[in-house]
């Protein structure tokens, strides 16, 4: 295989495997992330995700594997590759006794940026993050929210072609994470920039992601669209219906076979294959039996159902 | 395809790191006022301390102690940059920029050289203004300040290796290594006076070869030969940063 790829994949992995040990922590992975795409990686805790990561920006070697960033094999030419990406490590900090402009400075610094160059754009990314008035406190002197922000100034302060995240919303108050999301799509969609995230947030990932992968024991047990991974799940596809009627009982309607009904509140949850079909078979029997509806909706599984079902529960699978 | 930089494009875009990991050494971790203060201060004192029993003159002490500042300078911060990097969290993310790990190593380097060489200077400036010590042989003075300096900020940052995030921990394994080294060094004794266990022991310390480029270049007669405390000073060098390549690499290897 050659060192270099064709350039229109941002990240190529290749049967990427790590093993501490005897303990073997990410087993044969590969998948592809496409320019300009918002690619999650989701996971339960231990199931290789920031592993997975620190392989993919070279902090650490694979054991076995390749991957290409922009199109250099990362474990051949590090430095070329990593001139491409900015990243936000887990539980990564800021230079306490540096000041937010020194920080964002030696990022700059250290990926090249021209003086002017880095100078203009710091000042404008601590504008968007609303550190500018802060831009002469020492890290030590931040909260956790600004320090993140701040982390994530100091990835895009290079301008980079694709950013990795790791756990970038982890512990942050709503308003902090809500604002990096913005950050991460409008850099998305002006500047077509690729981002690598990994999260345990699953509305963080279906807000922002195009295409989401999920790693359960260092094993990628799925990838594809949210919309996509939801369909899958046909089973957990239901009807939510309340009656007017508070003593309605789920044995007061028939419902088709292969169906299961879980109360809520004054209504019902109905789990079936087709949902479409229920509601009509609902609306029928209720106008039957003089019911009146107040609300019927069909849902759609969440992605945390999706990760549920994929996964084994929220802590894995056993 | 994505176009690979030439070898030169590359080894000047990591001397540039180099450089700029250096300068972020110095602003984090050097120009504190203790570090500072405890680079002069400690070994003015650990000197005048076995010196008080002594009836040495005073100009006879200047070379002894300009060493002995440069080598607890030149290796006191190196050992614990990257461990307090690790424990601050701050080290991923240097090792995920374009830096390599040689770039990061040679700034670890070279801003310990700088600190080393910057408060040697110093305890030569007190002497030179309270004795009667004189320099006669500038450049090997210098070359004795610039190679020690380079050799004992090399094993400083050896040192920072093991993997740890207690900074404490290679504190202590760095004093282990280094207090020794000073006493079979011929900082205290001149060599030649040394007992034979401590002849047959300085050769095996970097310092002994930078003491006698000092005190050659203060106008005493060499110990060893020149070429030879010039050749092991870098030879302890390339060690030092083999090793140190070597064994940081396989840390963060282990890195979970």
């Amino acid at each position: 295989m050659n060192s270099l790829q064709p350039a229109d994949k941002a990240i190529i992995a290749e049967g990427l495997t790590r093993r501490f040990g005897d303990r073997l922590a990410v087993d044969r992975v590969s998948f592809t992330v496409g320019r300009g795409e918002i690619f999650g990686f989701l996971g339960p805790n231990g199931a290789g995700k920031s592993t997975t990561a620190r392989m993919l920006t070279g902090f650490i070697p694979s054991t076995d594997g390749k991957v290409f960033i922009a199109g250099y094999d990362i474990a051949k030419h590090p430095s070329a590759a990593r001139r491409h990406i900015g990243v936000v490590p887990e539980e990564a900090n800021v230079y306490a006794d540096l000041t937010v402009w020194q920080n964002l400075m030696l990022m700059a610094e250290l990926h090249g940026v021209a003086k002017a160059v880095r100078t203009a754009h710091g000042n404008t990314l601590l504008e968007s993050f609303d550190l500018a008035a802060r831009a002469g406190q020492k890290g030590r002197q931040l909260s956790k929210g600004l320090r993140q922000r701040l982390m994530l100034c100091m990835a895009l302060v290079s301008e980079p072609d694709i950013l990795f995240l790791d756990e970038p919303t982890s512990g942050l108050d709503v308003a902090s994470a809500r604002r990096i999301r913005e950050v991460i799509l409008q850099m998305n969609r002006e500047r077509g920039m690729t981002v690598f995230i990994t999260t345990h947030n699953m509305d963080e990932a279906e807000q922002l992601c195009h295409r989401v992968a999920i790693i359960d024991k260092g094993i990628l047990a799925a990838i594809d669209t949210p919309a996509a991974l939801r369909n899958r799940v046909e089973i957990r596809r239901s009807v939510e219906v309340h009656f007017k009627e508070s003593m309605v009982k789920p044995e007061d309607i028939l419902l088709p076979p292969g169906t299961t009904t879980v109360p809520i509140g004054d209504g019902f949850r109905i789990f079936g294959p087709e949902p479409g079909h229920i509601a009509q078979d609902i609306a029928m029997q209720a106008t039957a039996h003089g019911l009146h509806i107040e609300s019927i909706n069909t849902l759609a599984p969440t992605l945390e159902e999706v990760f549920v079902s994929i996964t084994g529960g929220p802590h894995g699978r056993n | 395809m994505a176009a690979t930089d030439s070898a030169l494009d590359d080894l000047l875009w990591q001397v540039r790191a180099t450089w700029v990991v250096a300068k972020k050494n110095v602003m984090v971790y050097y120009l504190k006022p203790p570090v500072l203060t405890f680079g002069v201060i400690f070994p003015l004192f650990f000197y005048l301390a076995f010196a008080a029993g002594h009836k040495a003159p005073a100009e006879l002490m200047v070379p002894g102690i300009v060493a002995m500042a440069l080598f607890f300078t030149a290796s006191a911060v190196g050992p614990l940059v990257t461990p307090w990097e690790r424990q601050a969290r701050t080290y991923e993310r240097l090792a995920t920029s374009p830096a390599s790990l040689s770039a990061i190593l040679s700034g670890d380097i070279l801003a310990g050289m700088a600190f080393g060489v910057l408060l040697s200077f110093v305890p030569l400036a007190v002497g030179l203004a309270l004795t009667s010590a004189e320099i006669t042989h500038p450049l090997v003075l210098l070359a004795g300040l610039l190679l020690g300096a380079l050799a004992f900020s090399g094993l400083g940052v050896l040192l920072a290796a093991p993997a740890t995030e207690g900074p404490s921990q290679v504190m202590m394994l760095s004093n282990l290594l280094r207090l020794p080294l000073i006493f079979v060094s011929g900082v205290f004794v001149p060599l030649a006076e040394m007992p034979a266990w401590g002849q047959w022991l300085s050769p095996l310390s970097p310092l002994s070869y930078c003491a006698d480029l000092i005190r050659v270049g203060f106008g005493a007669e060499p110990y060893f030969s020149l070429a030879l405390d010039l050749a092991a000073l870098l030879c302890f060098t390339a060690a030092s940063v083999i090793g140190a390549h070597f064994f940081h690499r396989k840390t963060r290897d282990r890195v979970i």
